[in-house]
């Protein structure tokens, strides 16, 4: 860091050139105000954090420098020259390069196909082909080692950020946005990252990363900027401010870090969940889940940690009764229930709150009530024989409606059409309101605000207070410390360690999630 | 001026309907056109197509007489289409629901009406759905592609046909003819005097869109037929047997184009024969797209098709145009429809 | 004689895959680039009796397969118009293309009934046509089953190695990755479909023009059925369509000779339909097997500005 600092003051002149200047944006979607006369700053030599919460606009602005949208008021500045970004190729053209949260990659296509496509005066004939050299001049100059030849989709997600990353430097880009960079990475991965963005603003290139983490903005940036429901905030160079000014900005008001841990009443010997020696395939027909064995009790909350991909999503799918079970066993509150009809284990009094939620949780298009009764429909009083008992089901969303404060015109509207807060309450109350032993919790506040976050933790919290057991399987080690009583770690397929959360140190799980035993 | 689009929400009932009825217009406008091209008066082939189809009680009862099987047909594929199930195979249904009825007409000639005639709809029915219970099967075993199975089932259905009519079933009155011989009384459907109006089948269609329009909105079939429909993730996590929903569609929707086959041999043909069915297996398919796959909107549409159809005929005999202009008057519209949803999703906006 | 007939049916077959490998070839680029388009049917149909119809205007059957082309590129443009740019339902709009294509042929040639046609002339490629066995097998056709023949090397050599070909595969697995590097999404599938609505046009006209030369209504017979089949069957992949729509041929081909031996026409006629859904069945399962997915935005379209 010090070497840095003199380093830049001998060439003061160069670096402290404003590369990129927002002035007055707004964008609104469908009536919604993503951004609201945003002013915003970036310098070269420099990395600027960009901080808020999901839904706070930091990501509909980066994708406005980048030319995916364009504004509906404001004007920008890239190297001092007004500019006009119709598409991403106005950007690239600027040496714009941006790293999307969901990555931009072809997986069915080579490294190298993916890092040729759309290049500029790439060759017409085997293309892929005569870039290689260059590609690997380049990867290995930033630490960015990897395979040109290799199939994206048989890399890790670590592995793909770099070719994301690739992709850009292949571009001249000397402006480079990343969304969210580290949200998929293991702790030692992100590390890496960290050390090559370093090197990169050193050689004068201005680096935007847009984050949600405190932690991360006081590691490595020199410059953050907060955006709040759409507006900035708060800007500052990093040295001059702190976590808790940080925080308060971004939430915009006190909150609370290390919330209570888990405090229910904790039944070791009733066990309500226990899975035995399971083995699960994946989608791709291979191993994701490698004799697995565990067990949750009644009043307890489990975590289960780890980077995604490593068997998390099987798990949950076996337990439910939404993947077959290949090997082994899973017995729920005594009973064996490997490979029953997931109708059949939800009946036993198992609620799956699932990962993917508009695509799984719900259905867009049908009303607050059909998608209310989407688990229960099939049994009194919801229906009798062969007709559904429309009036019972009125009755009972309405009281969910109100009993969970979920806002929604009326209960006919589709789904579809109410905020991502709302449809995880929907589906809170769905699974939670019939009471039941166990509740499968997949990312349950991913991409929801505080306030949000909040209540489903509180109601998460106050169910293991009724004695049910809880899985909980999400990415935010945050979440999973301070709600679980225990934690296991999920890697390529096995458990690789187990904690009780309290005595367990965040560092020590980070190792983990990137596969060294402790 | 700048021009911009944006996506809306929901459009509301009537947005809907005019556009639809715009649409249609615009499909009409544009056959003129293709009409005037060719050389024939637009006008007057539209008169003549209305006058032909709505212009007095006998076009009227001629109508009917059409709509009948359109109705049919297109109530079972709405939903078929509302779980997302592409039957293209309602002419093959309806071909095969034929012939098993006429099976039936021709060795039982001696029943007596009041079995014979519910036999043969039960027999087409089951012939109807037994054809359509096939792509189901492949679909929900194999993940087969719904729509080139039904199809290629109709070519195999007219084939078969045509297999029976010139080879062993080839009436022994009939002078060469490619027909079977005539159904016996018994096995002849009862019509409207001085009308072609078959009204059992008549009935047995406008009974089905009442209990079809009950079963997917007041039942639990229903509600898991729109799930499965809307989303296949979200039908599995709710423990709907997708499978199982593929086949109760298949025989809802195969066994109804089935009934409209026995409606044809048994109330108009009374035999069967090449040519018993002018495409209604696949105007049904756009008149569930334009009915919007409710049963209202179906039940206006095969009326309206069923009067197209026969003013088709019309200006077939008079104007000298071939049949299968009904095909393009069939494909237009279609075409005009899925664009209109596009008005429906977007809002069209001009700022200055 | 146990020969000749072996050549014949042979020969026979690489006539009748034509067509279908023509519309195949067709299909897989649009299908490659995401756009499903189920009016091959009606396409080729149009190719045929504009094929036909120009021929008899002009005397001359190379007008007659310059004018298929222009028509199935056209009626391949209002398919793209609905699907790409209007995003309308693919299905719905492919099927509503076949139905027109089908009418507005039937209206069109209702004149041309009966009529017939300079057909397009065999043209013996000199040297090799007379190797024996092989040369009036392969080497005895007309010009069209040359191209046909030439194009799956080059649409091939196109789509995995040239950069067009990278473009368009990124276009049907994650338009919207192409679009933030820059590819225009909406002319590369544009472009696409336009090749498979000029192909199926051609496939049309060899119908027409070589294969029966004559037109008849609904003359296609849902061959561009087939060659939907055929694309999904040749994952997508233009090398492996040469093997599908060859072995459809053949079944054609040996369809005029088991005639005499008595089987009805009919139940011959059904043999290509049969033998679609057993394909198909093959190589879902096939495709399940190996993981060879459709492409993956395949039927989806693409908008950019969606929240």
């Amino acid at each position: 860091m010090r070497r840095r600092n003199e380093f830049k003051e001998m060439n003061e002149n160069i670096y402290s050139e404003v590369t990129v200047e927002m002035k007055g944006i707004t964008k609104t979607f469908t009536g919604v105000v993503a951004n609201y006369k945003v002013d915003f700053k970036a310098e070269a030599g420099k990395i600027h954090a960009v901080l808020g919460e999901n839904g706070a606009g930091k990501t509909t602005l980066m994708n406005i420098l980048y030319g995916i949208y364009q504004p509906d008021e404001g004007e920008i500045f890239v190297k001092g020259r007004r500019v006009k970004l119709k598409s991403p190729r106005d950007a690239i053209n600027l040496g714009i390069g941006m790293v999307h949260q969901h990555f931009m990659l072809i997986p069915p296509h080579s490294v190298a196909e993916n890092i040729v496509l759309g290049l500029k005066g790439s060759s017409f004939f085997y293309p892929a082909e005569k870039i290689k050299k260059k590609l690997l001049e380049i990867s290995s100059k930033y630490g960015l080692e990897i395979n040109p030849d290799a199939k994206v989709w048989q890399l890790s997600v670590g592995e793909q950020q770099r070719v994301e990353i690739l992709k850009t430097l292949f571009r001249g880009s000397d402006i480079l946005i990343l969304d969210e960079p580290t949200s998929v990475l293991t702790p030692p991965e992100t590390k890496n990252l960290f050390k090559t963005l370093k090197k990169m603003a050193d050689e004068g290139k201005t680096i935007i990363f847009i984050t949600h983490k405190l932690e991360e903005v006081m590691n490595v940036s020199d410059e953050v900027t907060v955006l709040r429901e759409g507006k900035v905030v708060f800007t500052s160079e990093t040295s001059k401010t702190n976590k808790k000014e940080l925080a308060k900005e971004m939430v915009g008001r006190e909150i609370l870090f290390n919330s209570e841990l888990g405090n229910g009443k904790f039944v070791k010997d009733r066990v309500s969940l226990e899975v035995e020696k399971i083995s699960v395939l994946n989608d791709k027909g291979l191993l994701a889940l490698k004799n697995v064995s565990f067990t949750v009790s009644e009043g307890e909350i489990l975590g289960v940690a780890g980077v995604a991909g490593n068997g998390q999503k099987e798990l949950v799918e076996a337990i439910t009764g939404l993947r077959k079970v290949l090997k082994g066993k899973i017995k729920i509150l005594g009973k064996d229930l490997t490979n029953k009809s997931p109708r059949e284990i939800h009946g036993i009094g198992v609620s799956h709150i699932p990962e993917e939620r508009v695509k799984t949780g719900i259905v867009p298009n049908l009303s607050v009530m059909e998608n209310v009764v989407l688990r229960d429909y099939y049994h009194p009083p919801f229906s009798n024989g062969f007709f559904l008992n429309w009036k019972f089901i009125r009755a009972y969303t309405q009281n969910l409606v109100d009993q969970y404060r979920i806002l929604t015109p009326n209960l006919n509207t589709p789904v579809k059409l109410l905020s991502g807060g709302n449809i995880q309450r929907i589906i809170l109350a769905r699974e939670i309101s019939r009471h039941p032993k166990l509740i499968i919790a997949s990312h349950p506040t991913y991409g929801l605000d505080i306030a949000a976050t909040e209540h489903i933790h509180k109601l998460l919290r106050e169910q293991k207070g009724k004695g049910a057991a809880v899985l909980l399987v999400s990415e935010d080690l945050d979440e999973i410390m301070s709600l679980s009583d225990r934690v296991i770690v999920l890697f390529r397929g096995e458990i690789i360690g187990e904690f009780k959360a309290s005595e367990a140190k965040i560092e020590e799980i980070g190792l983990m999630m990137a596969g060294v035993k402790g | 001026m700048k021009i911009k689009i944006e996506k809306t929400s929901f459009p509301s009932k009537t947005k809907s309907l005019t556009v639809t009825l715009f649409s249609v217009i615009t499909a009409l406008l544009t056959a003129a056109a293709i009409f005037q091209f060719y050389g024939v008066n637009p006008l007057s082939a539209y008169e003549k197509i209305l006058y032909g189809a709505f212009g007095t009680p006998y076009a009227w009862s001629e109508t009917i007489v059409k709509t009948i099987p359109l109705l049919l047909c297109s109530i079972g594929l709405g939903v078929a289409f509302k779980a997302v199930i592409w039957n293209i195979g309602a002419e093959g249904q309806l071909l095969i629901g034929a012939i098993t009825a006429t099976c039936v007409a021709l060795n039982f000639p001696n029943l007596p009406s009041i079995s014979l005639l519910p036999l043969m709809f039960i027999s087409g029915f089951i012939g109807g759905a037994v054809w359509g219970l096939i792509p189901g099967f492949l679909k929900a075993e194999f993940e087969a592609d719904e729509i080139i199975t039904t199809l290629m089932l109709n070519y195999i259905a007219e084939n078969l046909l045509k297999y029976l009519v010139y080879g062993p079933w080839k009436g022994s009155e009939e002078w060469g003819f490619p027909y079977t011989n005539k159904f016996s009384v018994s096995a002849q459907l009862p019509r409207i005097p001085n009308t072609r109006i078959h009204y059992p089948t008549l009935l047995i269609g406008l009974i089905l869109t009442v209990l079809l329009y009950i079963l997917m909105t007041k039942t639990k079939l229903g509600y898991e037929i729109r799930v499965v429909g809307e989303s296949r993730e979200a039908s599995k996590y709710a423990g709907i047997n997708f499978k199982k929903i593929i086949l109760i569609v298949m025989i809802i929707s195969g066994g109804l184009a089935g009934l409209a086959g026995v409606g044809e041999v048994a109330g108009i043909h009374h035999r069967l024969k090449v040519g018993i069915s002018p495409g209604y297996g696949y105007t049904a398919i756009i008149i569930a797209w334009l009915g919007k796959l409710n049963p209202l909107g179906i039940l206006i549409a095969s009326v309206l098709f069923g009067g197209l159809m026969v003013g088709g005929d019309m200006i077939q005999v008079s104007l000298g145009l071939p049949f299968s202009v009904i095909n393009m008057f069939n494909g237009l519209i279609l075409f005009f429809v899925v664009s209109g949803e596009f008005l429906m999703r977007y809002k069209i906006k001009i700022k200055r | 004689m146990e020969v000749e007939l072996i050549i014949s049916v042979l020969k026979l077959t690489m006539e009748a895959g034509t067509p279908l490998l023509l519309g195949t070839l067709g299909e897989i680029y649009a299908e490659r680039s995401g756009v499903l388009n189920l009016g091959v049917e009606g396409m080729m149909i149009m190719g045929a009796v504009t094929a036909f119809a120009s021929t008899i205007y002009t005397g001359n059957p190379w007008v007659g397969v310059a004018a298929a082309a222009a028509v199935g590129g056209l009626m391949s443009l209002i398919h793209s118009f609905i699907s790409i740019t209007l995003k309308g339902n693919q299905i719905v709009s492919g099927l509503a293309l076949t139905m027109f294509g089908l009418g507005l042929s039937g209206l069109i040639g209702k004149n041309y009934i009966g009529l017939t046609v300079r057909r397009i002339n065999e043209f013996s490629i000199p040297a090799l046509s007379k190797i024996p066995f092989l040369g009036p097998i392969i080497f005895q056709h007309d010009l069209l089953v040359y191209l046909s023949l030439a194009l799956v090397p080059i649409m091939w050599f196109i789509l995995f190695k040239t950069r067009i070909g990278i473009n368009i595969r990124s276009v049907g697995e994650n338009p919207a990755a192409a679009d933030t590097l820059g590819v225009n999404v909406v002319l590369t599938r544009y472009l696409c479909v336009f090749t498979g609505g000029v192909l199926a046009g051609v496939a049309g006209a060899y119908l027409s023009l070589v294969y029966t030369p004559e037109w008849i209504e609904g003359m296609t017979a849902g061959k561009g059925w087939i060659v939907i089949a055929l694309t999904i069957f040749s994952t997508w992949n233009p090398l492996n369509a040469l093997v599908g729509a060859y072995l459809f041929g053949g079944i054609d081909a040996i369809q005029f000779n088991l005639q005499p031996l008595g089987i009805p026409v009919n139940v011959l006629k059904m043999l290509p339909y049969l033998m679609t859904i057993i394909v198909l069945l093959m190589v879902t399962r096939k495709t399940i097997r190996k993981k060879i997915g459709a492409p993956a935005a395949l039927g989806i379209p693409y908008s950019r500005e969606e929240k």
